[in-house]
C-alpha cells in the first residue's frame, strides 16, 4: 500500500512537474495536459504493441522498445504543447482556450494512436515494467524494484529540471512568467521562450503518461480526465508543506506534494466509507483540496508574507 | 548613434480620426552624446522613446541605430542593442527572482544558452558591479528583488540596462517615482554610468535643472514635434529661466506660468 502510494506519487509527480512549469513558472494556465498526458500513454502503448508484433530481424526494436516508448511519450506530449503554443501565439487565443482546443483535438488523435480503441491493454506485453524489474531486480528486492524505478525516474527528471532552471535559458524562463518585459528587455523573443516552456511542460506530462500506462498496465483515452486538477493539487500541497523561494526546493517539493496527494486519495478510498465518502466523491475531494490549499496559503501570506512565487495561487 | 527620420506615430481613438502623437519628428544623436528631452505632459516624449524601442509602431519614417535600420524589428530584437529604464521601478526587473539572477539575466543580450547562468566567477564579477551602486546590495545577492526599496530597485534596473553596454540608453523619467534623495542618487549613478561606459543616451525629464546639468544637449518637444534644440556653448549659457523662456517662444504663447513644464 505505502509502496503503491509512493510509486503513483512519483509517476504522477512528473505530470505535476509539468503543471508546475506551466502554471507557476510560466504563469500559463494550460489545460492541454489533459490531452498530452493520455497522448504520452497512447504513444508509448502503441510503440510497445508494435514492437511485440514486429517479426523477423526486429530484435533491436524489441530491445529498444522501453526507451522508444518513454521518448515517444515525451515527444507526443511535447507535440500537444506545441499545438497549444501555436494556437496561443499565432492566433492570440488566451491560454485557457488554447489548452481546451488541444485537449479536445488530441482526444481524437489519441484514439487513432490507440488504433481506434479507447483502451489498449499491456498485460501480456509490458517491456517498461519488465525492464524495470529485471534491471533493478539485481539491486533491490523484486517487490521494491518498481519503487526504485519510479524513484530514479522522478529524481532524474527533477534533477535535470533543477539544473535547467540554473542555466541562462532557465533563468530567462523564470523571469518570463514573472515579468515579460524584463525578458524582452534583454533581447529574448518571449514567444519562442514560452513555446519551449509549454513544450517542456507537456512533454513531461506525456512522459508521465507513458510511465503511468506501464504502471497501470493499459493506456486509455480517458487517462487525462482530471489530471490538471490532480497536478495542481499536488503542486499546492507541496507549497503548503514546504516554503521556499529556491527553485531547486520548489521542484522537489512538487514530487513530495504529489506523494502527499496520492496518500490523501488513497486514505479517502480506503477509509472514506467511515465518513460516507465513496470513490465517486474523489473529484469533489480534489476540488476541495485545491480550494483549501488556496485559502490556507492566502491566510498564511497575510501573516507571514512568504515570497510571492511560493504563495500565489 | 541613433537617427530618427520623420517619425510619425498615431493612435486610434474611439471613433473619428486617429490621434497623431508624433508628427514627422526627426532627431539625430551622435555616438557618446547625452540628450535631455523636455516638454509638457502629452508632448509625445514617452511615445518617442517607445517608438525607438519598438513598443509602438511607426506609421511612417524610420529608426536607424548604429547605421542599421531597425524600423521593422520587433521590440525584443531591438532590445539586444538598446538599454531602457522606465518610470515604474517594477517594470524592468523580475521581482520574484534574486538580485543575482536578475543581474545574470541582463549581463548578456540576445539568445540564451544552455549553460549555467551564475558560476562563482560570474557571481564575483556581478557582485563587484552591484557594489558600484554603493547600496550594499552586494551583500543581498540571494534576496528577491521584490524586497528592495523603489530607489534600490531603480538603481538595479539602471545597472542592468547599462551592463551590456547598449548602443543607446533610453531613460523615461526614471527618477520621477523616487523621493528626492533617491532621485539624486539614481541621477548621479546615471551620469556616472554614461561617462564610464561612453554611452549614447536619451533622457526624458521634467526637471529643468537636471535636464541642463546631465546632458550636453537639450531637446524640447511640444505636440509631437521638436520645437527647440540647444547644445554646446549655447546650452552652457542657459539657466532654468532661459529654458522656460525658450519654451514660451517655441510654443508661440505667453502663458504666465508653465506648471507642467516646471514641475
Ligand atoms: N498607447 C496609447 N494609446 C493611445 N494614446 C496614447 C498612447 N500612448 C500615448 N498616447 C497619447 O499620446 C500623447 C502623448 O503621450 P506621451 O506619453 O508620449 O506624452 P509624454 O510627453 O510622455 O507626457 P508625460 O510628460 O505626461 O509623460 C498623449 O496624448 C497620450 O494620450
Ligand atoms: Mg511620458
Amino acid at each position: 500500500m505505502i509502496q503503491g502510494i509512493l510509486v503513483e506519487g512519483l509517476v504522477y509527480g512528473i505530470l505535476a512537474l509539468g503543471v508546475f512549469i506551466s502554471f507557476r513558472i510560466l504563469d500559463f494556465a494550460d489545460l492541454s495536459v489533459e490531452g498530452s498526458f493520455p497522448a504520452g500513454a497512447a504513444a508509448a502503448a502503441a510503440i510497445v504493441t508494435a514492437a511485440a508484433r514486429a517479426e523477423g530481424g526486429a530484435a533491436w526494436f524489441a530491445a529498444a522498445a522501453p526507451f522508444l516508448a518513454v521518448a515517444a511519450g515525451f515527444a507526443a506530449g511535447g507535440l500537444a504543447g506545441f499545438a497549444t503554443s501555436l494556437v496561443h501565439h499565432k492566433l492570440k487565443v488566451p491560454p485557457l482556450l488554447a489548452g481546451i482546443v488541444t485537449m479536445t483535438g488530441f482526444y481524437s488523435i489519441n484514439l487513432r494512436v490507440l488504433g481506434g480503441r479507447p483502451n489498449l491493454p499491456l498485460i501480456k506485453n509490458n517491456p517498461l515494467l519488465d525492464g524495470a524489474r529485471s534491471w533493478l531486480g539485481a539491486l533491490a528486492p523484486p517487490d521494491l524494484a518498481l519503487l526504485a524505478a519510479a524513484l530514479l525516474s522522478a529524481l532524474a527528471v527533477a534533477g535535470i529540471l533543477d539544473l535547467f532552471f540554473h542555466t541562462e535559458k532557465g533563468i530567462a524562463m523564470g523571469a518570463l512568467g514573472d515579468n515579460e518585459a524584463s525578458v524582452i528587455q534583454v533581447g529574448v523573443n518571449p514567444a519562442s521562450l514560452r513555446t519551449l516552456g509549454i513544450v517542456l511542460a507537456n512533454g513531461l506530462a506525456g512522459l508521465s503518461g507513458a510511465l503511468a500506462a506501464a504502471y497501470q498496465g493499459f493506456a486509455d483515452v480517458n487517462f487525462g480526465a482530471g489530471v490538471v486538477a490532480a497536478g495542481l493539487a499536488s503542486v499546492m500541497l507541496g507549497e503548503l508543506a514546504i516554503k521556499s523561494h529556491y527553485i531547486g526546493v520548489q521542484i522537489f517539493r512538487v514530487l513530495f506534494g504529489s506523494i502527499l496527494f496520492r496518500g490523501l486519495m488513497y486514505a479517502a478510498r480506503s477509509w472514506g466509507y467511515l465518513a460516507g465518502i465513496t470513490p465517486n466523491d474523489l473529484r469533489l475531494l480534489t476540488a476541495l483540496l485545491i480550494v483549501g490549499a488556496v485559502a490556507v496559503s492566502k491566510y498564511a501570506i497575510k501573516r507571514t508574507k512568504p515570497s510571492r512565487r511560493g504563495g500565489k495561487a | 548613434m541613433i537617427r530618427v527620420e520623420s517619425a510619425t506615430v498615431a493612435f486610434a481613438q474611439g471613433g473619428g480620426e486617429d490621434r497623431v502623437v508624433l508628427k514627422g519628428l526627426s532627431l539625430e544623436v551622435p555616438r557618446g552624446q547625452t540628450v535631455s528631452i523636455i516638454g509638457s505632459n502629452g508632448a509625445g516624449k514617452s511615445t518617442l522613446l517607445n517608438a525607438i524601442a519598438g513598443t509602438v509602431p511607426l506609421v511612417s519614417g524610420s529608426i536607424v541605430v548604429d547605421g542599421r535600420d531597425c524600423t521593422r524589428d520587433p521590440e525584443w530584437a531591438r532590445a539586444a542593442y538598446l538599454g531602457r529604464v522606465r518610470q515604474n521601478p517594477l517594470a524592468g526587473t523580475a521581482g520574484d527572482m534574486t538580485i543575482l539572477d536578475n543581474l545574470a539575466l541582463a549581463s548578456r543580450k540576445g539568445r540564451r544558452r544552455l549553460r549555467l547562468a551564475v558560476t562563482p566567477s560570474i557571481a564575483r564579477d556581478l557582485a563587484g558591479r552591484v557594489a558600484e551602486l554603493g547600496m550594499g546590495l552586494e551583500n543581498r545577492l540571494r534576496e528577491n528583488v521584490s524586497k528592495l526599496s523603489g530607489g534600490q530597485r531603480q538603481a538595479l534596473t539602471l545597472l542592468m540596462a547599462v551592463l551590456s553596454r547598449p548602443s543607446v540608453l533610453l531613460l523615461d523619467e526614471h527618477t520621477a517615482a523616487l523621493d528626492p534623495a533617491n532621485a539624486d542618487l539614481v541621477s548621479a549613478l546615471t551620469k556616472r554610468f554614461i561617462a564610464e561606459y561612453g554611452l549614447t543616451a536619451l533622457i526624458v525629464t521634467h526637471d529643468m535643472k537636471r535636464a541642463l546639468d546631465q546632458a550636453g544637449r537639450v531637446v524640447m518637444m511640444h505636440e509631437g514635434r521638436i520645437v527647440a534644440d540647444v547644445e554646446g556653448a549655447e546650452k552652457e549659457r542657459m539657466g532654468v529661466p532661459d529654458l522656460v523662456d525658450l519654451f514660451r517662444q517655441a510654443r508661440g504663447s505667453d502663458y504666465a506660468e508653465d506648471r507642467d513644464l516646471l514641475r
